[in-house]
């Protein structure tokens, strides 16, 4: 999801910052935030313009990188100047418990059953479902990985392996390479025992390890040919295997998925034209057009049951896709992050 | 009698820009950022109850009814979304679980249909006492915690100072590798700036202001662009290796990306005027019939410069060191983007603490560290040069 690049994020702070310097006396318009990249792209065009055409008024979009301490910083400041934000799972639950999104008016978005359990939160609306997942190039292997056991065995499968610098995912996928069942890793990850057990197997892969931050250097790193394969996120395999001709693979067993959320930050400007925004955008209509560009799960139910077969076989929420795949642990990661986080870079320093 | 009041007035009234801007984006912003390292009011704000009942706690066995009377009390008087955010990051920053117990603790106080009897009923996690140790740690409203975590100490139950384990222990390496990445840069910058500051001040003319233009114009070019370009040029098949593998003088690519080597020469280029400026500027200032002087009077060349040009320049030589080692120590972008996951330096763990996980008391623990670094520095380079001063 962190596509965007650091540049990107000056560029866009520089801009808010001349922009409120400049203009406090003006009403500002809607302005919403997401993750940047094609999947903006594709936002732009089925979400953001045709509500701006729809309301007569001018919508603004900013990407951002993430950051429970960015959205923080703005809402304690007061009148923050992003309206609606796209939020992972985490900066949904840390902010929603600090009082820093407004309430969701699910009336407004037509009510939670029209929604995938895991898509409704008190301040926010799902708006994707995303796996992490092994991704390879079958041009190059012919027999690709089928498991993280697989990703660990470099002498079956030579070459480096890419993944996301942080200890979010690259545990979880340490333990399913040792052995851990699916239904187990996250009791096995809450005990020291546990930890320990990922790092040593960390410890194994680490020679040939090389760290990813933002989400399109794993594909490109697959691309050149420098690691044999990486994690990476499921839409961008699949996008660069559309409109690159590239032959990447998702494996979607031992893939972890997560749910984006749009949320209110608290006392924006804009706050209930944000609410209808993000209705606007979660109507069945709107959100089914999303997987011709981003192969990204849809929350509401009706908008997934209307996606073309030959579409939805790529979309984490695939019934086939889903079996064997898990569902981040939320809570685990929300309590433990700074922890682990320090142990992940202390391990790194070595 | 009356021009004087009235003239200090004026004069005051011509600096007030300059001292409000001072105040504004120099004093205050240091001052707040070194109060939150040390401030640590997030707990006791919230809990003033628990906090007349915790010291009477033995700190061993499990919590007593009226801690956990005290506590359910307290949480049920929050009604600040906020505040109780700041409370919980806090604690779980000391303990983590603190996150899923407060939010769910806080949910079944909540519930007002069947109200909980004490809190180890709604998780036993309240009965282990490691979680009203971080509660009972965080009472006070100063701290030194995140000073102490920031050089990788920390207080044990008893509370000794001594030192983090070692998987938690990796500010004292990061930092340590901030400094020797610093040093390096400084050295390569002294050792590309001198000469190049020698030959500009020899020159006159246009010669000399091409010179100087080459140095001055990526000064005014933005930091990102020239990382940026540093990066284009880098990679591996970047214009370097592809220059150096046509003309035949390598095989493969040579990794200068992602790694200690790309760091380093991206960093020199963006801080070299640092370093030619300073020395330029005590070069001209030092008589040009020196060194021939000190020929007729039989000095070798090399000799001359050793005793007459090298001790006179010295000052600026070391004035471009600090210059160079100081801003360098910060640097955050370019490490970003040129370094690999070795190469990161104390800024990065700044940016994670304060975006990643807005734990403010952490990220101005450790900018208060790199800021007494800096003055350390500032004070033996303001002694050396005073001692300078003295000899002659």
């Amino acid at each position: 999801m962190k596509s965007v690049m650091k540049s990107g994020i000056l560029a866009v702070a520089a801009i808010a910052l001349s922009a409120s310097l400049v203009a406090p006396v003006f009403a500002r318009d809607l302005t919403v935030v997401s993750w940047g990249g094609n999947y903006q792209d594709a936002q732009r065009n089925i979400y953001f313009k045709p509500f701006s055409e729809k309301t007569g008024k001018p919508v603004l979009d900013e990407a951002w990188d993430g950051g429970i301490g960015v959205i923080q910083s703005k809402v304690k400041a007061g009148a923050p100047n992003w309206d609606a934000v796209q939020v992972e799972a985490e900066e949904l639950a840390l902010g929603c418990a600090d009082g820093l999104y407004e309430k969701i008016d699910w009336d407004k978005m037509g009510g939670k059953d029209k929604f995938l359990d895991s898509a409704v939160n008190d301040c926010g609306v799902g708006a994707i479902v995303w796996s992490t997942a092994i991704a390879y190039d079958g041009d190059k292997l012919k027999e690709g990985p089928a498991s993280w056991a697989d990703f660990w065995d470099v002498q079956k499968f030579p070459g480096k392996r890419s993944l996301r610098k942080g200890p979010k995912y690259t545990l979880e996928f340490a333990l399913l390479a040792d052995g851990v069942s699916k239904d187990e890793l996250y009791d096995v990850l809450s005990t020291d025992e546990g930890v320990e057990r990922a790092f040593k197997k960390l410890d194994e892969l680490k020679p040939n390890i090389v760290w990813w931050e933002s989400g399109a250097q794993p594909l490109q790193f697959l691309a050149s040919g420098e690691v044999a394969m990486a994690s990476a996120y499921n839409g961008r395999i699949t996008g660069i295997s559309r409109t690159e001709g590239k032959n990447f693979k998702v494996v979607f067993p031992g893939s972890i998925y997560a749910v984006d959320s749009w949320v209110v930050l608290k006392d924006a400007e804009n706050k209930d034209a944000a609410q209808d925004f993000i209705a606007f955008a979660s109507l069945p209509e709107n959100q089914a057009k999303l997987p011709e560009f981003v192969a990204y799960g849809l929350p509401n139910k009706e908008a997934a049951a209307k996606v073309a077969a030959d579409l939805a076989k790529d979309l984490p929420t695939d019934p086939a896709n889903m079996t064997d795949s898990i569902s981040l642990d939320v809570d685990f990661w929300i309590d433990n992050a700074e922890t682990l986080t320090q142990r992940f870079n202390a391990w790194l320093a070595q | 009698m009356s021009a004087g009041p009235s003239r200090t007035g004026r004069s005051l009234l011509l600096l007030a820009p300059l001292l409000i801007f001072l105040v504004g984006f120099f004093v205050w912003p240091l001052f707040s950022m070194m109060s939150q390292s040390v401030s640590d009011t997030a707990v006791l704000r919230l809990l003033p109850r628990s906090a007349e009942v915790l010291p009477d706690w033995d700190r061993a066995s499990p919590p007593t009814p009226a801690m956990q009377a005290a506590l359910m009390e307290d949480l049920k008087a929050v009604d600040d979304d906020q505040a109780l955010g700041d409370m919980v990051r806090r604690l779980n920053s000391a303990r983590s679980g603190f996150r899923t117990l407060m939010s769910k603790t806080t949910s079944a106080l909540d519930d007002t249909a069947n109200p909980p009897v004490d809190l180890v009923s709604i998780d036993d996690r309240w009965g282990r006492p490691e979680f009203w140790l971080a509660i009972a740690d965080a009472l006070s409203p100063l701290t030194d915690r995140n000073l102490l975590a920031a050089v990788d100490l920390g207080r044990n139950a008893s509370g000794d100072i001594e030192h983090l384990p070692a998987e938690q222990s990796v500010n004292g390496v990061i930092l340590l590798r901030t400094f020797w990445i610093a040093g390096l840069v400084t050295i390569a910058c002294a050792c590309i700036g001198y000469p190049y500051a020698i030959i500009a001040a020899s020159l006159s003319g246009w010669k000399r202001d091409v010179m100087l233009g080459a140095v001055l114009l990526p000064l005014w070019t933005s930091l990102l662009v020239r990382t940026a370009a540093w990066f284009i040029l880098l990679q591996e098949q970047g214009l370097i290796n592809d220059a150096l593998q046509t003309l035949g003088l390598i095989d493969g690519p040579l990794p200068l990306i992602f790694n200690r080597t790309g760091v380093i020469i991206a960093m020199t280029h963006v801080l070299l005027p640092f370093m030619v400026l300073p020395i330029y500027s005590v070069l001209i200032t030092i008589p040009k019939n020196l060194m021939p002087a000190a020929a007729s009077l039989g000095a070798h060349p090399i000799r001359a410069f050793l005793r007459v040009l090298l001790p006179l320049s010295l000052r600026g030589v070391a004035s471009g060191s600090l210059l160079v080692f100081i801003s360098a120590i910060g640097y955050y972008i370019t490490p970003a983007l040129i370094g690999g996951p070795g190469d990161q330096m104390i800024s990065s763990i700044i940016a994670f603490y304060a975006i990643g996980s807005a734990n403010w008391g952490m990220a101005g623990a450790l900018g208060v560290v790199l800021l007494i670094a800096t003055l350390l520095l500032y004070s033996v380079y303001a002694r050396l040069s005073a001692e300078e001063a003295e000899r002659y």
